[in-house]
């Protein structure tokens, strides 16, 4: 498939690979950013092809982990409501709150739909104009135009019976907190491919230039993420820390203006707790003021939502680099893919489910 | 490799909660959730050595004579979809369901549930494509039943289907013949009915080419047996797709497999779908298929007979069965790496990221 192919090809793959062989020195320690790049890195198995100085750290990108326990709970009491029609993207359907996830609210009569955009969403409300239709506006950057977009048309056409719950995460405040981190590991980074084909990557040459460290902006498929990790080394190895471009047939320094506009409009910086990590100051989006009507945290009052993580995970400790998951003592026993504690095993990208997995290999070629 | 690499499944982003008071409609995804049900619930209240073999039919005896004997409902939604229909696929999908299990296909029965208030016309034009695949199949249609549910109590028309075959004498085939070394083949190209169906229910503009596979697979299957004395085990990969059917043999009968992804047929517009959509191809339905499990030294002879008859025109050897790694399916990628092949919780959902 053309695009696609020349960047999942075999010989291009294993000639990056050569080079990072060669030009690697001494042990770096990589994280990529976003969920999508973990997948690709699973999907090909490119951790297990990489040189073994290289270490990669799955980062906290996968949005559906991170969206905090207190939002999933919030949004689970919105999908009760009576009238509700509630909207998400697929995935997040089976991510647990304290109390079940959506899939299971939907087996006792909540009206839960998957859509693909927003958009769709929005025709929803228009179609039910006796229901009210709620869409769960998660997710980095990347997915924050397309949600604006859908409060700006709702607020434009004056569709009241559609509302956004908003939980949207910022990239750039989650790699300064990662950094600022006592004991932090993480050398380089693999930056967020789509989230800067949007915003661009100006913030992070000021991260770059603050922390002394390579960023890399990188794209998703497998010939991509390999480019990516070698610039990184050629950097790390050179003793430069600047942002390059590696996905440069989709990014622009500038992003792209028109999306970054529109989002600017609708959605304002906010304080955001992410699972597993905590909060983090001015790491979220949420809707500005003018558009509190279509605001479902405002709209709906589902009283006061207290929650805890469970203390013994330290899924924190393991987004940042600084444990593994065998340093946990519920590692295996209490917290596993079936019974997760925390969002580095909830999902299939997560450093705790990877280990789960590979582990349970390993122990059966031994048996 | 990095000390620290690990493989871990490709598939939906969040792994779900898997106890549940309640059914779910993951329970019948043909994933993880489906085998808990059959295994935890099912089997165990009526249990006996032809329905433990958990095969696509039971063989049954009778003075002598073998018979496979299948049951299969079909709720598609929608029930007219690119391809084919809910009635084409219920005939189709039973002789299949024999077809694989080496029996050549004797008699169906068919019954309809149907919503108060379906126009009788969708119904004659169900029943008009039932009637003519099973003429095309030459199996006839002996007995059946008919029942009307309230509004809402059904979605437009569900078929229960049943079928019985003939199972030659001295056959032995299915899951428990598979052996180490075995070569795995696939008839033809994976995905195209789930695509088909998922696209045509999301409204998604991409279904120019993408057509549901539905077909009768009777006349492959006993080409199959005819080129392949050491032909081992035929599964149609339904529900969960390619790989609920690998990753239930390599755990049942505790076989490693290993599998080499650019050998798997996969049709461009399906490929483009799954891309956009965030899913994989080796976890989508198909409806016209067959999985193949053989001994090393019939696999050429067996691919060369299924690429001559218009449903196998494609066939692919994808693998084959090991004595390393027991109950574990790997897939080589792409780009020369490795991952384990999960089979899905639940329904495939598409990820955000």
């Amino acid at each position: 498939m053309k695009y696609l192919d020349e960047y999942r090809d075999r010989d291009v793959a294993q000639a990056l690979i050569r080079r990072i062989a060669a030009t690697v020195t001494r042990p770096w320690v990589l994280m990529e950013m976003c969920g999508g790049q973990t997948h690709s890195i699973v999907r090909y198995g490119l951790d297990r092809l990489l040189p073994s100085p290289i270490e990669l750290v799955h980062g906290p990108g996968c949005p559906v982990c991170v969206t905090s326990l207190e939002m999933i709970d919030r949004a689970h009491a919105i999908a009760a409501e009576p009238e509700v029609i509630f909207t998400s993207f697929g995935d997040m359907l089976r991510v647990p709150g304290s109390n079940g996830d959506l899939l299971r609210l939907r087996s006792r009569g909540a009206d839960v739909r998957v859509v693909y955009s927003p958009l769709d969403a929005l025709s929803l409300a228009r179609a039910n104009p006796t229901k009210r239709v709620v869409f769960f506006a998660i997710g980095f950057e990347t997915t924050a135009p397309a949600n604006a977009m859908a409060a700006f048309q709702a607020r434009k056409q004056q569709i009241t019976n559609f509302s956004l719950l908003v939980s949207h995460v910022l990239v750039p405040p989650a790699i300064a907190s990662i950094l600022q981190t006592q004991g932090n590991r993480v050398q380089g980074f693999l930056g967020p491919g789509h989230v800067c084909a949007v915003m661009g990557f100006r913030e992070y040459e000021a991260l770059a230039e603050r922390y002394r460290v390579p960023i890399v902006v990188t794209g998703f498929e497998p010939v991509d993420i390999l480019q990516g990790i070698s610039m990184a080394v050629e950097q790390l190895e050179a003793g430069r820390a600047i942002v390059e471009n590696q996905y440069a047939r989709t990014v622009a320094r500038d992003g792209n203006r028109v999306a970054r506009e529109l989002v600017g409009d609708v959605f304002e910086i906010a304080d955001r707790k992410w699972r597993g990590v905590g909060a983090i100051p001015k790491s979220g989006y949420r809707l500005r003021a003018e558009y509190r009507a279509w605001d479902a945290e405002r709209i709906f009052d589902v009283g006061a939502i207290d929650t805890r993580e469970p203390e013994r995970c330290i899924s924190g400790s393991i987004l940042r680099g600084l444990k593994k998951p065998c340093d946990c003592p519920a590692f295996g026993k209490e917290c596993t893919p079936q019974t997760p504690l925390g969002a580095t095993m909830v999902s299939a990208e997560g450093a705790c489910a990877a280990y789960f997995q590979y582990g349970r290999r390993a122990t059966r070629e031994v048996a | 490799m990095s000390s620290d690499a690990a493989v871990i499944p490709f598939g939906a982003c969040p792994l779900p909660l898997v106890d549940s008071d309640e059914i779910l409609m993951g329970h019948g995804s043909g994933g993880r959730l489906t085998a808990q049900l059959v295994e935890q619930l099912i089997v165990p209240a009526f249990r006996n050595p032809a329905l433990e073999r958990l095969d696509d039919a039971a063989l049954v005896e009778c003075d002598g004579a073998r018979l496979a004997f299948t049951t299969d409902s079909y709720v598609v939604t929608p029930i007219f979809f690119r391809g084919g229909d809910i009635g084409e696929l219920a005939v189709n999908g039973t002789i299949n369901d024999l077809a694989v299990s080496g029996a050549r296909p004797l008699a169906l029965s068919l019954a309809f549930i149907l919503e108060e208030g379906l126009p009788i016309s969708d119904l004659r034009r169900v029943i008009e494509s039932a009637r003519t695949a099973a003429a095309r199949a030459g199996v006839p249609i002996v007995t059946g039943d008919t029942k009307v549910v309230g509004r809402g109590c059904a979605d437009k028309l569900f078929i229960n289907t049943s079928g019985i075959g003939a199972v030659p004498r001295g056959l032995r085939l299915g899951a428990r013949e598979v052996r180490p070394g075995d070569a795995i083949l696939v008839s033809g190209t994976m995905g195209d009915h789930g695509v088909a169906i998922l696209s045509q229910r999301l409204g998604l503009e991409l279904d120019g080419e993408l057509r549901s596979d539905t077909a009768a697979l009777h006349e492959l299957t006993a080409i199959a047996l005819e080129a392949a004395p050491g032909l081992h085990a035929m599964r149609d990969p339904t529900r969960g797709g390619l790989a609920a059917t690998l990753v239930e043999i390599a755990t049942r009968e505790g076989h490693g497999i290993e599998i080499d992804e650019c050998t798997i047929p996969v049709s461009d517009a399906v490929r483009g779908a799954c891309e956009i959509l965030g899913l994989d191809p080796l976890l989508v339905a198909n409806e016209g298929k067959v999985v193949l499990f053989v001994a090393e030294e019939d696999a050429d002879a067996l691919l060369t007979a299924l690429r001559r008859h218009s449903l196998g025109r494609a066939a692919a050897r994808i693998g084959r069965v090991t004595d390393a790694h027991a109950g574990v399916v790997t897939v080589a990628t792409a780009i020369g790496g490795e991952r384990i092949l999960e089979l899905p919780f639940a329904e495939a959902l598409p990820r955000i990221c």
